[in-house]
C-alpha cells in the first residue's frame, strides 16, 4: 500500500495522546509522590489539554485523507458495521471526555477521577476501532492480525507514557520516575512485539496467486498488459513505488529510533535530570514512530497488485 | 431474489477494447457526472474506468497462449467492500445485487477500494469520491430504451459476445446455464466474497501438428 501521511499521523498523535491520558488517569487513581494539589490540579489538567491538542491535530490531519471532507458529517452513519465508522465515534468521545476531564481538574470537581477512567475507556475503545480498520481486511495479511492492535497500544503506551514524563518533569517532578520505569517498559515489550510481528509478516505465504486472480491453474503465467499506459487509481494508492532497501532501511529505522535510541535518551536524562533530553528523547521517539507506521502501510501487499503487474 | 451479472467468455475475448471503450463512453456522459480524466493527452495518460481489459501469456514457448482478461466490479454477493463504508454511500441493490456508490455520500475515505481484493474500484479524481462499475444500472432498469439495449454498455459492444448478462439467480438464465455447463468459475474463491460474475475457461483445444496438414 502507499502510506498516506495523513493516517500516519492520526494514528501516531491520537495513540500518543491515548497513552498520555492512560497515564494521567494511572497518577490519578494511584497518586502517591509528593505533588501538592496546586500542581496536581496544573498536571492534570494542563495534561489533559495536551492529549486534547495532540488529538485534534491527529484529527485535523485525517481529513486529508478525504476526497470529500466537508462531508465528513456523514461518516459516522454506519458504526453497526464499519470500524471506521466506529472510529469516527470514538475520536470525539475521546476528544469530549478529555475535556472535562481538563475541565474538572482546573475546576477542583470532586468527580475528576471518575470522569478520567471515562476517558481511559474511550482512549482503549479507539485503539480498538483504529487497529480493527485495518486488522478487519482479511486479505491484507499484514495486518489482518492481533499483533496490529497489540502493536498500537504498546506503541501508543510507549509514546504517551514518555510524554507523561516530560510533563511530569515540568509540573510534577515527583512522578517522573515512574513514568519513566513504565515508558521502559512499554518500550521494551514493544520492541519485543513489533520484532515478532516483522517475523510473522516476513513468514507469510500469498493466499492468492496470479492463478487464482484470473482462474487459470496453469504455473507459468505473466502479465502483459495490464489495461492502461499511464497507470490508474489502481497503480496509485497500492503501490509505495520504494526499493526494498528503502523498506528495509526504514524498517532499521524506526527499530532504532524507537526502541534503543530514545530509550538511551531518556536514560540519559534521567541520569543528568534533564528536561530538555526527555523532549529530545520524545521527539527522536516520534520520528521512529512516523517511520514505524510508514513501515507499517507500506509492507501490506494487498491481493489486487496480481492484477497490475506490468505496465503497457 | 434476483443478482444480475456478467459471464465472460475467456474463450472469444479478442482483446479489442471496445467493452473499455463503450463502458466510458456511456458512463461518462450519463446524469452521475463525467468520469475524470488525468492529463489524457499527454505522455501518461491516467483515468477513470470502470472496465478494463488485461493480457496474461500462459505456459511456456512454444506451448503459450494470449488470455485476453477483461475485469470490473464483480458484484459479490457478499461484498467485502459494503459493510466497511463510513457513510453507507457504498450498498448492495436489493431488487437486482448490483454494488453501487452513492456519490452524493461519498466521502472519498478509499476505505471500499482498500476492502476489496480485486481492486475493482477506482476513485475519480476529478469529483474525489469512489466509482465502480454499475452494471449499466440506468440502462438495465430503463424503460425508455428499447428492451434488447437494455444490458450493459459493455454487453452491447463486444462484437464476439464474450459478454453474456442475466440473473445468475434464475436457473434457466442464459448465463446459469453458461455457468452450469461450460464451468463457469468465480476470481478469488479463498476470500469467499461469492462474486456475481464468472468467467468461462478456455476449452482444451488439440495442438496443429503440422506435419498432418
Amino acid at each position: 500500500m502507499k502510506p498516506a501521511w495523513s493516517v500516519i499521523f492520526l494514528t501516531t498523535l491520537c495513540g500518543m495522546a491515548q497513552g498520555f491520558m492512560l497515564a494521567l488517569v494511572g497518577a490519578d487513581l494511584i497518586g502517591g509522590g509528593h505533588v501538592t494539589p496546586a500542581s496536581a490540579r496544573i498536571f492534570f489538567s494542563g495534561g489533559a489539554a495536551i492529549c486534547v491538542v495532540l488529538t485534534a491535530l491527529g484529527l485535523f490531519a485525517s481529513f486529508f485523507h478525504l476526497g470529500r471532507p466537508e462531508r465528513f458529517w456523514r461518516s459516522a452513519a454506519m458504526w453497526r458495521t464499519s470500524w471506521l465508522s466506529r472510529e469516527v465515534i470514538a475520536v470525539p468521545a475521546f476528544l469530549g471526555s478529555s475535556s472535562f476531564y481538563a475541565w474538572a481538574h482546573y475546576s477542583g470537581q470532586a468527580y475528576a477521577p471518575a470522569l478520567g477512567v471515562l476517558a481511559a475507556a474511550c482512549a482503549l475503545a479507539l485503539w480498538v476501532c483504529t487497529a480493527m480498520i485495518y486488522a478487519c481486511l482479511r486479505f491484507i495479511r499484514e495486518w489482518a492480525s492481533a499483533y496490529t492492535l497489540v502493536n498500537f497500544v504498546l506503541l501508543g503506551c510507549a509514546s504517551g507514557f514518555t510524554l507523561a514524563a516530560c510533563w511530569a518533569a515540568w509540573a510534577a517532578p515527583a512522578w517522573v520516575p515512574a513514568y519513566l520505569a513504565a515508558a521502559y517498559l512499554f518500550l521494551i515489550v514493544g520492541l519485543l512485539v513489533r520484532l515478532l510481528m516483522l517475523r510473522r509478516n516476513a513468514s507469510l505465504k500469498p493466499v492468492s496467486t496470479l492463478q487464482s486472480a484470473i482462474g487459470i491453474k496453469n504455473p507459468k503465467i505473466q502479465q502483459k498488459s495490464m489495461g492502461a499506459m499511464g497507470g490508474s487509481f489502481n497503480t496509485r494508492e497500492f503501490f509505495h513505488g520504494k526499493s526494498a532497501l528503502f523498506i528495509k532501511n526504514v524498517r532499521w529505522i524506526f527499530l532504532v529510533l524507537i526502541f534503543p535510541a530514545s530509550t538511551m535518551l531518556l536514560a540519559l536524562a534521567e541520569q543528568r535530570v534533564s528536561g530538555l533530553l526527555l523532549v529530545v528523547a520524545l521527539l527522536v521517539q516520534y520520528a521512529g514512530l512516523l517511520a514505524e507506521r510508514w513501515f507499517f502501510f507500506a509492507q501490506a501487499n494487498h491481493p489486487q497488485n496480481l492484477y497490475y503487474q506490468v505496465v503497457s | 431474489m434476483t443478482q444480475l451479472a456478467l459471464v465472460i467468455d475467456l474463450n472469444v475475448c479478442v482483446g479489442c477494447h471496445a467493452c473499455v471503450t463503450s463502458c466510458k463512453q456511456w458512463n461518462t456522459s450519463g446524469s452521475a457526472g463525467p468520469l475524470e480524466d488525468l492529463n489524457p493527452y499527454g505522455e501518461s495518460p491516467s483515468g477513470t474506468f470502470f472496465n478494463r481489459v488485461q493480457t496474461y501469456e500462459v505456459g511456456e514457448f512454444p506451448l503459450t497462449e494470449t488470455v485476453h482478461f477483461p475485469k470490473s466490479c464483480l458484484h459479490c454477493e457478499d461484498p467485502p467492500c459494503v459493510p466497511v463504508c463510513p457513510t453507507g454511500a457504498s450498498y448492495k441493490r436489493k431488487e437486482d445485487g448490483i454494488v453501487l456508490v452513492d456519490y452524493d455520500k461519498c466521502i472519498g475515505c478509499k476505505y471500499c477500494a482498500w476492502a476489496c481484493p480485486y481492486g475493482a474500484r477506482e476513485l475519480d479524481e476529478g469529483r474525489k469520491v469512489m466509482t465502480k462499475c454499475t452494471l449499466c444500472v440506468d440502462r438495465v432498469t430503463s424503460t425508455t430504451l428499447p428492451e434488447d439495449e437494455r444490458k450493459p454498455a459493455c454487453v452491447m459492444a463486444c462484437p464476439t459476445s464474450a459478454r453474456l448478462f442475466g440473473d445468475v439467480h434464475d436457473e434457466n438464465s442464459e448465463v446459469s446455464v453458461a455457468i452450469r455447463e461450460r464451468g463457469g468459475y468465480a476470481l478469488m474463491p479463498e476470500w469467499e466474497t461469492k462474486p456475481a460474475n464468472q468467467y468461462l475457461p478456455r476449452k482444451i483445444t488439440e495442438l496443429i501438428d503440422e506435419a498432418k496438414l
